[in-house]
Formats: structure tokens, sequence, C-alpha cells
């Protein structure tokens, strides 16, 4: 099953590559990390994705908090999360399409951040079904480019909160 | 891992390993001008009294520290030969190793014995000069990314990038080394830092917030382990490396005596638990002996203690101790449940563990269980074929331990003569068997030697090498000659790779490629550096070289020529189980 983790560590040269290698040596899989600051200086916040059993999960965690420059790991697979991603997507769209796009993105409250002759830039932000969902009606048109940054991911504050409201259109 | 409370007030107040001991007489104001002169300030403060190393360009400050240094320096004549010989000198000693070498082709040199340290948990702060941070990703003369290349195989590793930072950083790299799991630490060392301006410092405490060490054993942890021993009919100890990095040798005996618990041990654990002891079954695994592999198959308890489910140890894993509950403590929590699921696990220090366990009572009746294990001793002792003409590698480590009254260190390379030394030279105390366990490296042994015998000048130190192993690190020849270092090097030269070449008989169809090897006269090889060199071809003349050899004080080489087609039994074929052990092999 799918494997979230989130790992607070040291803002720290090597400190990827530290963490990056340990999943290839161990033949841990990645589906997809984030890294950022994290809510203290000199800390940042990986958000790793993987894959794996519950004994691969503990495995996992337990070689991560054998590297010095981790300060804590947490497995959120199986908690209550708010998860997100944003990818930017060039798509082709000439004075033709360009209404028929603009319909099909109104229900994903994308941004349209730049507009060409031919082309248009979406930067549309959810969970990864959602932006799934986006590019699969995109594709049709003619997509030129994605970039998206991988899922990141924090702890709810309540798990019976409800999930805000237009974050699930569209899967 | 269980909840519950702490058993802190029945556990005497012990460190369970060995810390480097803060010198009170160094003075740490002591004029210091450069980092190079506070390095060796700072490693004289943490303990160091022993350096092994090649010096080289980027280390050339360093190397000008150390010349008016009390600290004492081994030249090498090979980067691996010193780090090598920290190994030894960390693995008989338990204080951490330091060895020192020049960036670049000096660091890469290193790399075996780094992945060496890291596989049997040895404790090492290694030292690595690099370019000038400026030159740093130009590809300088002599630059190789070494904080890159060891990131797999080191416990932790640093470059220095400000000279503030050295305090802290050797503090905190000596604490990662020698506390949990010990490991090697690296630290590397640009030129500008070492040879640029510092000043005098105090070795800080060390303080490292994403290094957590387990705390004491847990109640619940030690009720459950009681309670499935009070059940157990066939309980069987299994330990390893764990008990001697811990210094829990004198707990595991008494407990294994007040619970009459039979104990096999891994190639690692050899001598921390009496060989003659009469609970002692023997090592266990692909070359265990007869008696420890079927008891480790028909155990209904198996109390795994500091060992790591090695595929060495259980081989096929689907049938290794199929019928019992198992216990797992190690100080390491990624090791539970990594090879082999257990039944109840604590992630503990061994010895605090056994501390624990020994404040409970417990009787279980084991006679039965010790009967049979006395029968399978019977059904299938250790054994070889002694024979009227050929010197039998066996019989020269039975020699040597008779010669040595089973007393001496011994370190080996890697093959045939290892299993040999492990299986027929009895160690009765920690720390005294010093071999590659997990990476398995040739050339380890002699350079091993040679550190432990700088750590313990006063034991007999023998290195039982094979004639291909020897070959590896044979240059370190000149560094146990120029140091007067009384090492006797024991070759068991069969002219083959030996065990390369056991396996190509029984997988291979006894097509041996490149197993067959030359070597030069060795007792020559050993004159011409200026040690003793010794020849024997039979089994009246191994007596006498080894009385020749051990009259003598000073370094001996002896060339044992034994038979050539000697095999290692018993063995566990790899990918079989451990109870389908080939014992003899047939044509």
């Amino acid at each position: 099953m799918e494997r979230t983790f989130s790992v607070l560590v040291n803002d720290r040269p090597g400190v990827l590559a530290r963490v990056a290698g340990l999943f290839s040596r161990r033949d841990f899989n990645i589906a997809s990390i984030t890294v950022g600051t994290a809510e203290e200086a000199g800390l940042s916040r990986m958000t790793i994705v993987s894959s794996g059993d519950d004994a691969m999960a503990l495995q996992i965690m337990r070689q991560l908090e054998k590297l010095v420059e981790v300060i804590e790991v947490a497995d959120i697979s199986k908690d209550p999360v708010v998860k997100r991603e944003l990818a930017l997507i060039k798509v082709e769209a000439d004075k033709n399409s360009r209404p028929e796009i603009s319909h099909i993105l109104e229900p994903f409250r994308v941004a349209i951040v730049d507009v060409g002759h031919s082309s248009l830039t979406v930067q549309v932000t959810g969970g990864v079904e959602k932006i799934d969902a986006l590019i699969g009606l995109l594709r049709p048109y003619g997509i030129l480019e994605i970039a998206r940054t991988g899922v990141t991911a924090l702890l709810r504050a309540a798990a019976k909160e409800v999930e805000e409201s237009g974050e699930e259109v569209g899967s | 891992m269980s909840g519950g409370s702490e058993v802190a007030a029945i556990l005497p107040m012990q460190e369970p390993v060995e810390r480097p001991v803060v010198k009170q007489d160094v003075n740490p104001r002591r004029e210091v001008r450069t980092g190079a002169e506070l390095l060796c300030s700072l490693l004289e403060q943490a303990g160091v009294d022993t350096i092994f190393g090649y010096p080289g360009g980027a280390v050339l400050p360093i190397y000008d520290a150390l010349y008016s240094s009390p600290i004492r320096h081994i030249l090498t004549r090979h980067e691996q030969g010193a780090i090598h010989a920290a190994q030894g000198f960390a693995r008989v000693t338990g204080k951490p190793g330091i060895v020192l070498a020049t960036s670049g082709p000096g660091a890469t040199n290193l790399v075996t014995g780094i992945a060496d340290a890291y596989m049997d948990s040895t404790p090492l702060v290694i030292l690595t000069g690099q370019v000038p941070i400026e030159s740093i990703g130009r590809d300088a003369f002599q630059e190789a990314d070494i904080v890159g290349i060891t990131m797999p195989v080191t416990k932790h590793n640093y470059q220095v990038r400000d000279i503030h930072d050295l305090p802290q950083v050797i503090a905190d790299a000596f604490y990662i080394a020698t506390t949990g799991r010990p490991g090697p630490v690296l630290i590397d060392l640009p030129k500008n830092i070492t040879a640029g301006p510092a000043s005098a410092a105090v070795l800080p405490q060390a303080h490292v917030r994403g290094y957590r060490l387990p705390g004491l054993p847990q109640a619940a942890d030690v009720e459950a382990i009681i309670e499935a021993i009070r059940q157990a009919k066939k309980p069987l100890l299994y330990i390893g490396g764990g008990i001697v990095s811990s210094g829990a040798s004198s707990y595991l005996r008494e407990f294994a005596h007040r619970t009459k618990i039979p104990v096999v041990s891994t190639l690692m654990g050899l001598g921390a638990f009496p060989a003659h002891d009469p609970l002692f079954v023997g090592m266990l695994g692909m070359h265990g002996t007869y008696a420890a592999n079927r008891a480790v198959t028909e155990c209904d308890l198996l109390i795994a203690l500091g060992v790591r489910f090695d595929d060495r140890v259980t081989g096929k894993l689907q049938r290794f101790s199929p019928h019992s509950t198992k216990i797992h403590v190690d100080i390491d929590a990624a090791e539970i449940g990594k090879n082999v699921p257990v039944h109840i696990s604590a992630v503990a220090d061994v010895g605090l563990m056994l501390q624990a366990l020994l404040t409970r009572e417990v009787h279980i009746d084991t006679a039965a269980w010790h009967e049979q294990i006395l029968l399978w001793n019977e059904e299938w002792p250790l054994q070889y074929h002694a024979s009227e003409g050929d010197l039998k590698p066996q019989q020269v480590v039975e020699l040597i331990a008779q010669y040595t009254h089973e007393e001496a260190i011994i370190t080996t390379e890697v093959g045939q003569h290892q299993m040999w030394a492990a299986l027929f030279y009895p160690f009765s105390r920690p720390r005294q068997f010093v071999t590659s366990g997990g990476l398995g490296t040739m050339g380890f042994g002699f350079p091993a030697a040679l550190g432990a015998q700088v750590a313990r000048p006063d034991s007999t130190v023998i290195c039982i090498a094979g004639d291909a192993s020897f070959q590896m690190n044979i240059q370190e020849l000149q560094t146990i000659v120029e140091n007067q270092l009384p090492v006797k090097v024991a070759i068991i030269n069969n002219r083959y790779l030996g065990m390369v070449r056991q396996w190509q008989q029984f997988f291979y169809e006894s097509r041996y490629a490149e197993s067959r090897i030359g070597s030069p006269d060795f007792a020559k090889v050993a004159q011409a550096y200026g040690a003793l060199g010794l020849r024997a071809q039979t089994l009246a003349e191994a007596k006498t070289a080894l009385e020749t050899a051990f009259a003598y004080n000073g370094p001996v080489i002896i060339d044992f020529i034994v038979k050539e087609e000697e095999n290692v039994f018993p063995m566990v074929p790899p990918g079989k189980g451990t109870d389908e052990m080939t014992l003899e092999w047939e044509e």
C-alpha cells in the first residue's frame, strides 16, 4: 500500500542525499519526495511517499531514525492528513479551444498563470487524484509540459474536521 | 517494544560501553595557532594516544602539528593497512580506532575498511584531508567526494567548513562512533581549515539532537522474556557481536548458568561465551557445528542477543528455526524484524537487559534438551581426518591453540582458514577473536593483528592467514618490522583461494577457474623485510616452527604448507536450510 512519511530533518548540506541514498541502498521505493523549511529555523520537513507492507514501513522508519540528521519520523499513512500537491500544466490552447478549456477548468478552482498565443499554463493545487483527473481531461487538447511538486502533507488538527469544500471535485 | 515502567531501581549504575575518557591532564590552553594544532589538542582531550595513518598533500598541516604532539603515529605502507590496523586496535580495546589519510586516493583507499567497520559495528574516527574549500567541486588535484562516497558505509560523516565548528564536530564524532551500536564516523578536513588560524578550545560535551540511544530495559519486556523462558522446554541462546560491544559476557555467563540454557554463537560472538563451557554448543550457520545447527532448528525458544540474523547464520529463511518462539534483544531498533520476524523484541543494550533478567527467578527443566544436544554432538562432533603424509589446516590451528595455551589474540583473513580458526581455536574471552565477519574482507587480518599488537603490546597476537589473503596487505611487513611488533603470522598455505575452490568443487563441477593462486617464498619475503621466516610441511616441522616462533621476541611469518584440497565442514549449501548440512563430500 501507499505510505507517507513526514520527516523532520536538519537543514544542512547533503541531508537530501543521505535520505535519498538510504532509500536506494535499502531498496525502498520513492514515489515522491518534497522538501521545504519547517516551522523551526534550521529544520526542514520532508514528505516522502513510498509503498510497502507494515513490516517494510517499520523498517523504513527505523532506518530513517538512524540517520543522525533526522530529528523525527512519522508514518502518517493511516492518519487523517491534509495532503496537497501543486502542478503547473501547459496546454495547447488556440482561439477555438480556449473557451472549452476554460469550461473544463472552472470546477477545479485553478489559476491560469500564463497565457500565450497558442497555449496557456494552469496552476492547480489539491490531492493527487484531482490533479491526475485534470491532466486526464486536458490531455485531448495537447499537453505541452507538466511540472508537479510531489505531495506534501501535515496531520489534521482533529480527525473529524471536514475536508474543505471544492478540493475533491473532479475526481 | 512494549511500554511500561523502567527497571532503573534494580540496576546498578553502570555504563554499558567503554566511552572515550576525557583526559584531565591535557592542557587545552596549550598554544594553538592553526586548525591542525587545534585538531591535535582536541584529539588528545578525547583520549587519543595512537593514530594509524599515511601522509599526503592535503594533510600536511596535520602532520606538521603531529610532529610536535605526544600522540603516537603508526605509519603503515598503505591506507587500507592503516584502517584495518585501527580496526584491530578498536576490536581488542573497545576504544575507537583513529585513522588519518590524505584527500583523493588516500581517502578512497580507506573505503573497504570503513565498509568493514560499518558491517561489524567497530568504532572508528576517520580523519581525511580534503582540497581547500575554494577548490571543492573543481576536480582539483587529489580531490574526491569522500563524504558522498562514504555516506552509505559510515554511521555519520562530516565536512568541517568553519574552524569554529571543529571542537563540536570532534566531540560529536567520538560520541556517535562509540555509543549505541558502534560504527565508523568520518571527518573530512579541507586543507585551508587545518592550515588556517585557530585558537585553543576545550573539547565540549557532545550534543547531537537527532541521535537517540535506547533507554533502560522496560519491565514489561523483561516480564515477557521471563514468561517465555518459563514456557520453554528447548530454549537456546543465540548470541553475537553485540555481547562483545556491550561488555555483557559476564552477565551472559551468569544468565546461561542460572537458567541452564545452552548457547550458540555467531562468528562475531566467538569468545563472548567460553568455548569449553559445557553449555556452549558451538558456532551456528553456514559452517556451524552439527549440534549447533540442529539445536537452532529444533529449539522451541530462540533468545537472540546482540545479533542481526545474517544470511550466513540463517540459511534459507523459511527453514530457519521453524518451531521456535523468537526473542530479539538489540540496541539497534532497525535490526528488529529486518530479516526474521520475531515474537518478542526489546530495543536495549544487551548487557543491561541481561542484568535486568538476572533479577528474576526462573527454574526450568532442560535436562532432556541437554541430553538431545549431547547426542547430536556425539553423532557428528567437529572433526577432520588426520593423515600420515599431509599437514592438515585444522591440525595447524589446534597446534597454535596448544602452543598459546588458548590465550592468544587471534586475527584472521577471510576464507577457509578463517572458518577453521573459528571452529578449532577455543576462544574463552571477548575481544580475543578479531575477524572480518559481515564484509568478508581479504587483507583484513594481518594489519588488524598489527593494530591489536600496538594496543596490547604484552599479548601474543597471531594472524591466521591464507596464502592468497596475506598477499593483499603483505606490504605491512615493513610496518611490523619497523615498529618491532612481535606479531606472528601463520599462513595456511594450500596454493588455492581455498573457499572459492571449495564452492567450485561443490557447485561448479570442480572447474577451478582462477582459484589456483601462486605465492612467493613467504619465508624469504619475511627475511627480506627483516622478520623471521619459517616453513613447515609436516606435523613435526610445524611443531618445531611454532616452538621457534614463540621463543623469538619479534615478528615471525610461518608458511604452513598444508594439504591442497581440504574442505570446511559442516557446510550449509547456499539456499538450503540450517538442517540441510553437508557433512562430508563424496566424489
